[in-house]
Formats: structure tokens, sequence, C-alpha cells
């Protein structure tokens, strides 16, 4: 019998459930925004219950911005960054748990450094960069800079570490096996789980990117993000519009956790040693 | 057969290398080099409209040390960044510890702890300045029902920081869970079991076997959640539904470093300004990450 073995009794559950709640009640109230008028947000003591509002907001919110089309624009950056990283970063993850090369350990410390190195910083520089490519307002400029980065390569040298057996991969070297092939046969099944959780993740933060995207991308090609910052701007803000279009947003991230979020809950196999720090 | 072996090594040399390089490339060409280039731009007289004034030296950075404004941001930034920061990986933690239950319903428990993060941002900005609303948001309505006095939320310094701060812990605390469950659950069993023969408390065993586990994603959380935490942006950007962008309030009581670079860069077409900001806010974040980094693995201790 572990400590982990042991059935949580009540003051866990009612923890959690206070911790859920304060998690939900935003999107909730979003919600309940959205399927009113905008005097709901004005109500002395807050609206609680739903309204019949819902399909006419839709119908506004399709009718102010190209929200198709944002949501088009969102899906495809998204999933090109979440395939990139994974695919990327279980390679590179994969190469520093169990394979030797010069310079291992001092390049992996250089992926642990450049996360010292905050996104915004290169702002100016990036938006000139961008602007000599051509890519100003286009996709490739919010893709091409997340393919990869150094939380993915960090995730996925750690799910290697646990995960991938080391014997495995000496005997697969042994025989002859190429290193492609021992990754695709040895490593890629045992990942899968954590893999799994970083496409989760690296789809829902590049689906909620809005510094970045903001300053790109313009009205012709918005993410989904930027398309609701156009609904939030101007001296009139029409909260029920924007909590709609909101709530359409949060759809396909929601989608893709019950498809994934299965993966969250691992049978582990027992840890592996660790050599990082 | 003389081709097999030289293939077979060549493999073993070149495909570990081949298998790193894209983040090398990505990180050099979209982090690296910005970088550098900004330093460069910081030291010139370079509009984003006229165009490139020429070398000034270190123009910018005196003027920038002798703004009130960089120091009111640098303030709210660290302000900000302490307030959210400390309860938030410490909450984090906790949920990760209860979490890591053998629960009923695990995905679902689990899964709810990151829909904060699903919310998109601009939402979030206006649910929240409705929360944090004088007249007739929840919070002053609540603080209400037990007597308290509305609070002008968005006015005051303090209170802009709080309301902020909230704001951030609550998009991400669940995510860090998250990431510390994953690390959590790789932690031996034997050694759970090692303590409880020992009759440690649930308290000293997250504390003795748990956080020790899983320092490596410790560490390296909190250098990224240092470094994010002090290039805060839309939070408090969102915050402020009716202001220009980039200035944080009227009196500018909740303008962080990012919205402060964000107004002179892209409001202002001043670059070379905002590229010394930059570069200051890399140097502040680098000090306050490895300072960080160092106290953890300090406070932390060795696993083995």
């Amino acid at each position: 019998m572990t400590v982990s073995g042991r059935r949580p009794g009540p003051i866990v559950y009612g923890a959690l459930a206070v911790v859920l709640a304060v998690s939900i009640f935003p999107l909730y109230w979003s919600f309940v925004v959205s399927t009113r008028d905008n005097s709901a947000i004005g109500e002395k003591s807050p609206v609680l219950l739903p309204g019949g509002n819902l399909l006419a907001n839709l119908r506004a919110v399709f009718d102010t911005v190209d929200f198709w089309s944002a949501i088009g624009n969102s899906l495809i950056v998204s999933g090109t960054v979440m395939v990139s990283n994974v695919v990327l970063s279980s390679l590179a993850g994969f190469a520093f748990a169990r394979l030797r090369f010069p310079g291992r350990n001092s390049l992996f410390l250089l992926v642990v450094g450049s996360a010292m190195v905050p996104a915004q910083l290169g702002v100016i520089p990036l938006y000139i960069v961008v602007g000599d490519l051509g890519w100003y307002g286009r996709l490739e400029a919010v893709i091409v800079p997340g393919l990869i980065g150094a939380f993915s390569v960090f995730w996925m040298r750690q799910a290697c570490e646990e995960a991938v057996p080391g014997e495995l991969v000496d005997a697969a070297t042994v025989d002859g096996c190429s290193l492609a092939r021992t990754f695709w046969h040895v490593a890629v099944p045992s990942i899968r789980p954590q893999a799994a959780v970083l496409a989760m993740l690296t789809f829902m933060t590049t689906w909620n990117d809005f510094f970045w995207p903001l300053i790109v991308l313009n009205n012709d090609s918005p993410t989904v993000q930027v398309a609701l910052s156009q609904l939030a701007s101007g001296y009139y803000t029409d909260y029920a519009l924007v909590l709609t279009g909101a709530t359409v947003a949060v759809l396909p991230v929601i989608a893709l956790f019950l498809l994934l979020g299965r993966y969250l809950v691992r049978n582990l196999v027992s840890g592996g040693a660790r050599t990082f720090t | 057969m003389l081709r097999g072996p030289w293939l077979a090594r060549a493999d073993r040399r070149v495909t570990p290398i081949l298998f790193v390089a894209p983040f090398f490339l990505i990180f050099l060409v979209f982090g690296l080099f910005p970088l550098l280039y900004t330093a460069w731009i910081s030291l010139r007289d370079w509009q984003l409209i006229n165009g490139d004034g020429g070398f000034v030296g270190l123009v910018n950075y005196t003027k920038l040390f002798a703004d009130p404004n960089f120091y009111n941001a640098l303030v709210n930034t660290v302000g900000i960044f302490l307030l959210a920061a400390i309860p938030g990986m410490l909450a984090s933690l906790g949920i990760a510890a209860l979490l890591n239950r053998p629960l009923r319903g695990a995905t679902w428990w689990r899964t709810g702890v990151l829909l904060p993060n699903v919310v998109s941002v601009a939402a979030v900005g206006l649910v929240f300045g409705q929360l944090f609303g004088r007249d007739y948001g929840v919070v002053n309505w609540a603080l209400g029902l037990v007597g308290v006095d509305p609070v002008d939320w968005q006015a005051s310094t303090w209170s802009s920081h709080l309301a902020v701060a909230s704001m951030v812990m609550w998009r991400w605390t669940g995510y860090n869970a998250l990431i510390y469950l994953s690390a959590m659950q790789a932690v031996p069993d034997e050694r759970y079991e090692a303590a409880e023969l020992d009759g440690a408390s649930r308290w000293r065993t997250l504390w003795s076997i748990t956080v020790p586990g899983i320092r490596p994603t410790l560490v390296f959380t909190v250098v990224t959640a240092t470094v994010s935490g002090l290039q805060l942006f839309a939070e408090p950007q969102l915050f402020d539904t009716s202001g220009v962008a980039g200035t944080g309030g009227s009196d500018r009581q909740f303008q962080t470093l990012t919205m402060y670079l964000y107004e002179k860069g892209i409001g202002h077409y001043d670059a070379g300004y905002a590229a010394a900001i930059a570069w200051v806010l890399f140097v502040i974040c680098a000090v306050f990450a490895l300072v960080n980094f160092r106290l953890v693995r300090r406070f932390v201790g060795h696993t083995r």
C-alpha cells in the first residue's frame, strides 16, 4: 500500500471542488452574458442564469467580423505549431536523453538558458525582419517563430528520461538499427502520453497567443484572438458580443481536450534515473 | 559490406546533431538574432516611420534611466510579479499534490484546472474588468455582503496590482499545477513507501519526497515563470478595456515594462528607445531568473 495509493477523503475533493469552481466561474459567466444582451453586465447583483439571446449574438458576431476565417487562421497556426513542436521536440528530447554526442550537456543548458530570453524582447527587430521577409499580415509571421520552443524540448527530454528504456536503445544500436528507426520503434511508442499532453498545451497556448499576432497580423488575416480584440475595441464595448465570440473561440480547444484529456492520467511505469541538475 | 559500418558510424555521429538542430536553428533566427539586433537598434536613433537616424551611442539608455515612467513601469512589473508568482507557484504545487492522489474521475479534475487557460485573453480581460468593476462588479458586491465599502480597483496602484495579479494567478495556476503533476507522476513509489515506513506526515512527504523529486521541472518552471511574469503584457493591457494601448490605466497605475515598450515602440514608433527598454528588460529577466534558479536549487536540495 503506497501513500499515493490511498483513497483520498472528502477534504481533498472539497478543496478541489473549490479550485474547480473558481476555475470555471469566469468561463461560465461569459457564457451567461453571451446568451443575454449587453445590459446583463450592468445589473446590481450578478446575472447567473442563461437567457435566450445566444443566436442573435452569434449572428451579430459573424456579421461584425469575419469570424470563420479567423477560426480557420487560428486552426492553421495552432495546428502547425502543435504538430511541429511535438515532432521536433520529441526528436531533440530523445537525443538529449538517450543519445551520446559531443556537447550534449552544454547544449541542453543552452536550451534551458534560452528560456531566459523574453519573447517580447525581440519584438522590434522581429517586426522589422518580418517586414523584410514580406510576412507582415501573413500567417508565416506567427507560425515560423513558434515551430519549436525551449519548453517543448525540456518537456520531451523529461518524457524520454522517464519512459524510454535506455537498454532497448543500446540493444537496437548494437543490432545495427539506425537512430531514426530506433526513435520510431523504441522511443515513440513509450512517449505517446507525454507527447499528447504537450500537443494539448502547445495548441492551447498558441491558440490564445495575443501579443505577437496583435502586432504582426492585420485585420485581413486575424487569428481568433485578434478578431476578438477587434470586437472589443472602440468607444463602446458590447460585452455580450465579445463574450459570445470568446465562447465560440473556446470550443476547438475544448474539443481537443476531450480528444486528448485522457492522457493526463498516466499508468506509470516506474521512473527511470534522471540526470539533469 | 564496407558501407555498412561506415554508414552506421556516420548515423551515430550525425543523427543526434540533426535531431537537436531545429531548436537551435529557430532559436538562432528568432531568439538570439533579435536579441543582438535589439542591442544594435538601441544604440541608434531609429524611428519606425522615418527609418534609421544613425548611431547615437547610449543616449537612449541615459534618457531611459532619467525617465520616471520607466521606473514606474519597473516597480509595477516587479510588484505584480511578486504578488502573482509566489502565491501562484505555491498554489500550483498544492493543487498538483491533490491531483496526484488516486481520484475518482481524475481526467475531469485534471482537465478542469486547465480551463482558465482555455479562455481567450480578450474575454479574460473583459470578465475580470467586470468582476473588479467599481459600480456593478461581483467582487465589490461580495465585499458589500460582508460590509466592506466598494473599492475602485482600477484607480489606485495597489488595488489594480492586486486585480491584475489575481488575473495572472487565475490563468496560470492550473497550467503550472498540471506541469508539476506530470513530473510528480514520475516520482518512484518506493520513495513514498520508505517515507510511510518512517511514519512521515503527508506534509512532510510533500516537502521531502515530492518536491525534491520534481526538482528539474521545478527549476525550469521557476525560470520560465520569472521571465514570463516580468514580461507581462496581455493581462494588464486587457484589464484596461477603454484605455489607449500600452498605458495601463489613466495614471499608468498598472503599466508594465512590456506595455511601456509597446507604447514607445509600436505606439510612438520610437524603435531605438523601445529597444533600450527591451534590453534593460532582458537584463532584469536574466538576473531574476538566475537568482531564482539558484534559490530553488539550494532550497530544494539534492535528490540523491
